[in-house]
């Protein structure tokens, strides 16, 4: 890992750690409230505050752990060179596109 | 009265003996055993002399000041890395065994003589070599003691090159490309010399794939240290440096 992936790393950890916490409480709300799919998306359609957050969450989450895996298929799967940073971009665009279609749905 | 008379054993009498596994070959080899006599402020290193001067002559093995300072004599030792000759055989026996391999991360010459080439090649990658800012015929430049850099540096100068913590790193072991705690510990000082040239080359070495990121910060290399250093506290510094420069702009 070089100075520029740790940057990121550490930078979207850091982003995240509210989105998380903010995610969490979130969930513990609508389970408790008992809100239904539909007040769910009452409040989230169209709505460009949840959009940005969640998008956020999604761009931060596919380069955080694309980045990581990478350190793990460095280390435990002897992967190198073009195929290592090959594997980090699918997996980091893998997750995007599933974390932006997910965003997508909800909002608009 | 001979020898036999006196009722005083010599300080250094056999009582008992030790069985010892010790390593043969190279990379590829097996562990052979040994019965060793057991004597009083025994090292390690007096088992692997003893081996060699009276079991098997072929044994090989590297050692040079026996005190603790040159760094030659680190071995596995019953699993751990340790320097052979400040570790005392009572410290380490398990169950009357010991077991002596060579350096791990590193090619095996033969039996205990671990290459040593990687660690040093590291060294230089991380450009752990002086680099003067001025001539020989400046001045020696006075270094308060009390200054913020000199202290860092006196935290993690005194390393004795033995590769210890090399061999009881895991990110080494599973990173080939990684310059290990002993190089970026170097580094580190190096970084914190007020009289050095080198920063800007060190600092774009120690920022990419193989260099201070790639700690994991699992902490073995401070945990083996035999000399007490915290190479895992001298990397953090280089990532904090390194991490300043990036955002500065300084390494592209």
């Amino acid at each position: 890992m070089n100075v520029r992936l740790y940057v990121l790393q550490r930078a979207t950890a850091l982003l995240m750690v509210p989105l998380i916490l903010g995610h969490l409480a979130i969930i513990f709300y609508a389970t408790r409230q008992g809100l239904t799919a539909a007040d769910i998306f009452g409040r989230t359609k169209g709505s460009i505050g949840w959009a940005a957050y969640y998008a956020v969450f999604v761009i931060a989450a596919s380069v955080h752990g694309a980045i990581g895996l990478r350190a793990i298929l460095r280390e435990w799967g002897g992967l190198t060179g073009r195929a290592l940073d090959l594997a980090m971009w699918a997996f980091g665009l893998v997750l995007l596109v599933l974390g932006l279609r997910a965003v997508y749905a909800v909002v608009v | 009265m001979s020898a036999a008379d006196t009722t005083e054993k010599p300080r250094d009498a056999a009582h008992g003996t030790i069985e010892v596994s010790i390593w043969r070959g190279r990379d590829e080899g097996r562990y052979e055993t040994f019965r060793v006599p057991m004597r009083e402020s025994q090292t390690v290193l007096d088992i692997v002399t003893h081996v060699q001067r009276h079991l098997d002559p072929t044994l090989a093995y590297r050692f040079a000041c026996r005190v603790g300072v040159c760094g030659s004599c680190a071995m596995t030792v019953n699993g751990r890395p340790r320097w052979t000759c400040r570790t005392h055989v009572s410290k380490v026996v398990e169950n009357g065994r010991i077991e002596i391999g060579p350096l791990a991360n590193l090619p095996v010459i033969k039996d205990l003589a671990a290459d040593m080439s990687p660690f040093f090649e590291k060294w230089q990658e991380a450009k752990g070599a002086f680099t003067p800012s001025k001539t020989r015929e400046a001045d020696i430049e006075p270094i308060s003691p009390e200054t913020r850099e000199r202290k860092i540096i006196d935290a993690a100068i005194e390393c004795i090159n033995c590769g210890v913590c090399f061999a009881a790193c895991d990110t080494v072991r599973w990173n080939e490309d990684y310059m290990g705690p002993a190089a970026l510990n170097r580094a580190w000082t190096l970084v914190n010399d007020v009289r050095d040239a080198g920063n800007a080359a060190r600092v774009h070495a120690v920022a990419q794939g193989g260099g201070c990121h790639a700690c994991h910060t699992h902490q073995s290399c401070e945990q083996h240290c035999p000399v007490g250093l915290n190479p895992t506290a001298s990397i953090a510094g280089l990532k904090r440096r390194t991490m300043q420069a990036f955002i500065r702009g300084e390494l592209e």
